[in-house]
């Protein structure tokens, strides 16, 4: 019963926030935990993304939606560090974060997934999992050498990281190579081991890409998850039921700018979007020919439905 | 043909001052190759500023001895440094391509005219091991069992090479069973990954670029010892190559595998130079003469490296399965 109150909690919690504001790009949220202003990167003459303003909700899911090539990707690789942003600033719970390398971008609590699963093949699950924790004594060189500095601390993150496999139920798979691991597998391995940095941000890069029917339940459930534990998440995908069934707020994305912003169920119907993705003339025939052809065929499929009917 | 000669140099070479200098480079290969996925071709350079470190800085800066060790250890470090900083931003075959050509310029410098004063041209330098060999707790005489004798100043060469080669071996080995050598092998299999759970990469592949280097640079000093003189053209890029060879046939990433792989290299090449100069001598070969014997010999390694990447990719320690998931 507990959980369940906490689910709908924070649920409600992350509705309520959005549920007043306007449906305009960059609109401002209530408590944001990161803001961009005026994010550009172009490759030569082609400008990939050209965000002028938008922030992410504390606490909630919001999913980074638009079509191929709209500059999702590009725009994830700025706010982390791996690609350099040719201008623009981020501030991530009020710190900046421009020029920050990717490796400070993920200690400060954003942390990533990506479009490819960058599972570590030659490593086992368990291995995989170890590897997330931050602050690890028997990192450094010297210390490294002597297992009395650093063997408490590990066995406190084994069990951590045990507790995350068992939710993400592949315990069964702790001593077996990761590059043994399913696609689906090594998805749910990408998630786990990025939850080992004890993130507040967590910016999966296309979580659904390749992931077996069966499995895609389990991976959804496991993003709301992450929610009800107080992080937020922010997500790239194409599947439009995946980001209606659990995003609670939508950014879409068009040509490297963001174009609309807003709640799931009704963010596919705004104009801005249709356009975006079929084209703003989709439905506009182009001449007179084109009309009458789409008259004549309107008809046809008309007599076609009657001729059915009545053969019944 | 002389069997005993030919068996007792075979069985000799498998403790031998070759594999121990061998072994030492190799152990930092794999290092580089076998845990950090780094590709360098310039292992031989590492040896070259150890081994040349130490020879300049006693006979021409009339240093004392562990001056001379010291001096070479830096210059290890400091090649490190100079060859990471530019490369180890950049993929991996960038400190490919500029490790194999610092290691040829570092090699020209010391073979060049200009510097003859300094590095001795392709003579070379000499008479700086008197400090080394002042160390020696063996009196003159034979040491050993069997045919495993040597003399007292070979046998304090490779007491020293094989205890520098077990601490070597030790080392790497709580290095790579630590958390440390965790995130090392992970900039193996994906850097970006390493990079998105908050682990600075660039200077993980500093650190094993300069262990590595390190171990290499006391393969470097073993020979210099070894052989009371340095001399340019032994560091030159076969030396890498003999190298690499060594920590596959051992098998990458295992500790032990760069020194079985030195031993069963050097016993092979012995053996088999042995075996071809005594049917040269004894007239069962007519087709070449003793002096083509040892190039032969070294295209024989070739195609010994070439059937075995085709039928123990994974060497003699490594696991198979793990071979397969590399599909890079």
């Amino acid at each position: 019963m507990h959980a369940d109150t906490t689910t709908t909690g924070r649920k409600a919690a992350a509705l309520a926030a959005f549920k007043d504001l306007a449906r305009d790009p960059g609109v401002p949220k209530p408590d944001p935990i990161l803001v961009v202003d005026n994010v550009v990167r172009r490759f030569g003459g082609l400008t990939a993304v050209e965000v002028e303003h938008v922030e992410v909700q504390r606490g909630s899911i919001t999913a980074l939606i638009g079509p191929n090539g709209a500059g999702k990707t590009t725009f994830f690789n700025q706010l982390t560090g791996f690609d350099t942003a040719d201008s623009g600033q981020w501030t991530f719970n009020g710190s900046s974060m421009n020029g920050v390398p990717p490796h400070k971008v993920a200690r400060s609590g954003m942390v990533r997934t990506f479009q490819l699963t960058k599972a570590l093949s030659r490593l086992t699950v368990l291995e995989n999992m170890r590897l997330g924790a931050q602050a690890q004594k028997g990192e450094s060189f010297w210390r490294a050498l002597v297992p009395g500095f650093w063997r408490q601390q590990e066995d406190e993150i084994t069990q951590r990281a045990e507790e995350l496999l068992v939710r993400f139920k592949l315990d069964a798979k702790r001593e077996d190579f990761a590059g043994s691991l399913s696609g689906g597998q090594r998805k749910l391995l990408e998630m786990a081991r990025a939850l080992m940095v004890q993130p507040e941000l967590v910016m999966l890069d296309e979580p659904m890409a390749g992931v077996n029917p069966a499995l895609t339940q389990s991976l959804l459930g496991h993003v709301k998850d992450l929610r009800e534990q107080g992080m937020t998440v922010l997500f790239v995908e194409h599947d439009m039921d995946m980001v209606r069934d659990i995003s609670d707020w939508v950014i879409v994305m068009a040509q490297g700018a963001v174009i609309a912003e807003g709640p799931p169920d009704t963010i596919m119907s705004d104009a801005r979007v249709i356009d975006a993705y079929l084209g703003a003339h989709h439905d506009a025939p182009l001449s007179d020919s084109e009309l009458e052809e789409q008259l004549h065929q309107a008809e046809a499929a008309l007599e076609a439905e009657i001729e059915e009917e009545t053969q019944k | 043909m002389d069997w005993v000669t030919i068996i007792s140099t075979t069985v000799k070479a498998a403790i031998g001052v070759e594999t121990v200098l061998y072994a030492l480079a190799a152990i930092g290969i794999n290092v580089h190759f076998g845990y950090t996925g780094l590709l360098n071709f310039g292992q031989a350079a590492f040896m070259a500023v150890a081994g040349y470190g130490l020879a300049v800085s006693v006979t021409v800066l009339g240093l004392p001895f562990w001056v001379g060790i010291a001096v070479g250890l830096a210059a290890a470090v400091l090649l490190a440094i100079i060859l990471g900083i530019p490369t180890l931003r950049l993929r991996a075959d960038y400190l490919a391509i500029v490790t194999i050509a610092a290691a040829e310029i570092i090699r020209l410098v010391f073979r060049s005219v200009a510097f003859k004063d300094i590095f001795g041209g392709s003579d070379g330098r000499r008479g700086f091991s008197n400090g080394f060999y002042a160390l020696n707790p063996f009196p003159e005489g034979e040491y050993g069992f069997g045919w495993f004798t040597f003399n007292h100043r070979v046998t304090w060469v490779l007491v020293v090479g094989w205890i520098l080669v077990a601490l070597s071996c030790l080392i790497v080995y709580l290095l790579m069973n630590s958390p440390w050598g965790r995130v090392i092998k992970a900039i193996r299999e994906d850097e970006d990954a390493v990079r998105s759970l908050g682990k600075n990469v660039f200077s993980y592949k500093m650190q094993s670029l300069i262990l590595g280097g390190v171990i290499g640079a006391l393969g470097g000093f073993i020979y210099g010892l070894a052989f009371a003189s340095v001399q340019p053209d032994i560091f030159g890029t076969e030396t890498t190559f003999f190298a690499y060879t060594i920590v596959i046939l051992g098998g990458a990433a295992r500790v032990l595998g760069p020194v079985v792989g030195s031993m069963i290299f050097w016993v092979l090449l012995v053996l088999i130079n042995g075996l071809l100069s005594g049917a040269v001598e004894a007239g069962y070969i007519t087709f070449m003469n003793s002096t083509q014997v040892g190039p032969v010999r070294f295209l024989l390694v070739g195609v010994g490296l070439i059937l075995l990447l085709i039928y123990r990719p994974q060497g003699i320690f490594g696991d198979k399965r793990e071979i397969a998931f590399d599909a890079r």
